[in-house]
């Protein structure tokens, strides 16, 4: 498959605006503005775009919910970036910036938002700096703020510095963090674009999400629309770590096949071992087995037929010598730590799982254990506020079931083998 | 408490919020800034200065694990133990690093120099085993670069 970029694009210095205006930069924005709101609203729902963060929700479709009243609107730019595995928001702010704020600038006019907040990860000082810097560079330039380009649309632009927490990512945990509040999900209905921050209706994106904008804008819907896979479609910014030979972002057409992301381009497999298992799409969607993997693609479809998801297309490797409990046991670990305490399935579950999966990797798992695991995770699932609970309960449930062999050698040998090398 | 120039900061922070609630978050980034953690006394000034209860303030702070609750040494050593970092040699490196400050995780050496924490993904996965001081990542993290790291900031005697 053709590797196409249309975010982390081979042009030196892009984050600067000098640079990012010769290459065409802000020339979508420009056109958005001689558009209605709605007519970009239906280009977006014609590219297909299905959002990044996570739930590959169809972004278009989500704008068209916000209410058109002349209540205050808001976007929010999701740069939370706490999922396990997951590491491309920050290449973005890092490399193309611009191409961010330009699609938070486009998405804002749809759906007429008059602010925007970045909400982003506490420890990413550093980037924090590269896109402040780069949101003055085109404030001086009058693509933010009052009147933009003549065109009557004003909007601001401001960061909000998260301090650690997971759950915050959660788009209803980050409103209440915005407000300056404990991060606790909220009962959903009413949904953002209903009751937003401050009861506003609100939008929020992840920064992958808006930085495929300004190219729909661009190119077009249809364009946009026939790259990769048909029913979700465009590149998505693939993170590859654990055990490649070259872990990194490669930005690829949805649709490519995971053998071919893992051997093609991440270099495959450290000392030329055979693959135990492969996380898709971060810590929160099911590891397959090696042996799930073949002709599996990279997209929302053949993720959820193979039996995980696509998540945020972060993708962790594993080789035959890995301790799949001890994996398991440290993904559980951190559930139970970033639970937020609401919902008793959640706080509750999550701690009895650590606990049983923390006795197992100590050597004292009971045969009845594994079933336990199983039958924690089924009372968690769906019974919760937020989608953490989720995330917490199918990675247990289908290792217990893919990785028993391993489950097995622990309760029979009391085995404390460590897993890394 | 705060410097006149932090005063200024938050005027211009709470500025962004059409309430000054959501100025806490930013406020507290600040006194973190000048006063290294949040003890109760930072806490009962911030809310004051918010006009928020000091309930709520304690409750945010104490729900965020970035917002320091005790005094930090002067390097701050976050070692991520999730599963990419893992997988590439994170428990050996802070087994090591234990053994090097002589201090367990969660404590700061004697002479205040050093706090080691373990922390969650860093969101850089793909330079795993990642490793963050104070406000800087250190990226692909081998035992030897850690020995070189630590002597480094050892010399530094202010
Ligand atoms: C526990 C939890 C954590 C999440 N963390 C993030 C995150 O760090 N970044 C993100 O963009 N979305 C995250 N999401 C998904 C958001 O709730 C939301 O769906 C997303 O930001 C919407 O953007 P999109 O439609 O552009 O994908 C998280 C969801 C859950 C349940
Ligand atoms: S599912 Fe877990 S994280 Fe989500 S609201 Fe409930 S307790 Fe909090
Ligand atoms: S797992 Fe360590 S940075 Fe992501």
């Amino acid at each position: 498959m053709e590797q196409i970029k249309l975010i982390l694009k081979d042009i030196p210095e892009l984050h600067r605006i000098e640079v990012y205006e010769a290459n065409g930069g802000y020339s979508a924005l420009r056109k958005a503005l001689g558009m209605k709101p709605d007519e970009i609203i239906e280009e977006v729902k014609k590219s297909g775009l299905r959002g990044r963060g996570g739930a590959a929700f169809p972004t278009g479709m989500k704008w068209s919910f916000m209410p058109k009243d002349s209540r205050p609107k808001y976007l929010i730019v999701n740069a939370d970036e706490g999922e396990p595995g997951t590491f491309k928001d920050r290449a973005i702010i890092e490399k193309n910036p611009h191409q961010l704020i330009e699609g938070a600038l486009i998405a804002a006019y749809a759906i007429g938002a008059q602010t925007i907040y970045v909400y982003i990860r506490g420890e990413y000082v550093k980037w924090m700096k590269i896109l402040q810097n780069a949101i003055d560079e085109a404030y001086s330039r009058g693509y933010i703020g009052k009147n933009i380009l003549g065109s009557g649309f004003s909007v601001d632009i401001y960061i909000h510095r998260g301090a650690g927490a997971y759950i915050c990512g959660e788009e209803s945990a980050l409103m209440e963090s915005i407000e300056g509040k404990r991060g606790y999900p909220r009962v959903k209905p009413p949904f953002p674009a209903q009751y937003g921050l401050w009861g506003y209706p609100t939008t929020i994106n992840n920064v992958e999400t808006l930085a495929n904008v300004p190219v729909i804008i661009e190119k077009g819907g249809e364009w946009y629309s026939k790259i990769g896979a048909p029913k979700h479609p465009g590149t998505i910014l693939f993170g590859v770590s654990g055990h490649v030979n070259k872990p990194g972002i490669y930005e690829l057409p949805t649709g490519i096949l995971l053998t071919d992301l893992i051997y093609k381009y991440a270099g495959g497999v450290r000392n030329n071992k055979k693959i135990k298992a492969v996380i898709p799409g971060g810590s929160s969607t099911p590891a397959l087995r090696g042996d799930q993997i073949e002709g599996v693609t990279m997209d929302f479809d053949s993720l959820r037929n193979a039996g995980s998801m696509i998540g945020t297309g972060g993708v962790i490797v594993m080789d035959e010598d890995t301790d799949m409990v001890k994996v398991l046991w440290r993904i559980a670990k951190f559930y139970w730590h970033e639970s937020c305490g609401q919902c008793t399935p959640c706080r509750e579950g999550t701690g009895w799982m650590f606990k049983i999966l923390d006795r197992i990797v100590k050597g004292g798992g009971r045969p009845e254990d594994l079933d336990l695991l199983v039958s924690v995770a089924n009372n968690i699932e769906g019974n919760t506020i937020c989608a953490l609970g989720d995330a917490a309960a199918w990675p247990i449930k289908f290792g217990v079931q893919r990785f028993r062999e391993d489950f097995e050698k622990y309760i029979k040998f009391k085995s404390t083998v460590l897993v890394e090398k | 408490m705060f410097t006149e120039e932090n005063l200024k900061k938050v005027e211009e922070i709470k500025k962004r919020y059409p309430t000054s609630q959501a100025a806490l978050l930013p406020v507290l980034w600040i006194a973190q800034e000048q006063f290294g953690w949040i003890s109760e006394d930072v806490m009962r000034y911030v809310a004051e200065l918010l006009g928020l209860p000091y309930s709520h303030v304690y409750g945010v702070v104490t729900f965020y694990t970035m917002y320091n609750k005790k005094p930090v040494g002067k390097y701050h050593i976050q070692v991520c133990t999730n599963v990419s970092c893992m997988l590439r040699g994170a428990y050996e490196n802070l087994e090591y690093l234990e053994k090097k400050l002589g201090i367990k995780v969660g404590q700061t050496t004697p002479d205040m120099k050093f706090t080691l924490t373990e922390v969650e993904c860093l969101g850089s996965c793909g330079t795993a085993p990642v490793v963050q001081v104070n406000d800087d990542y250190y990226e692909d993290m081998s035992k030897e670069k850690l020995e070189k790291l630590i002597e480094q900031l050892s010399r530094d005697r202010k």
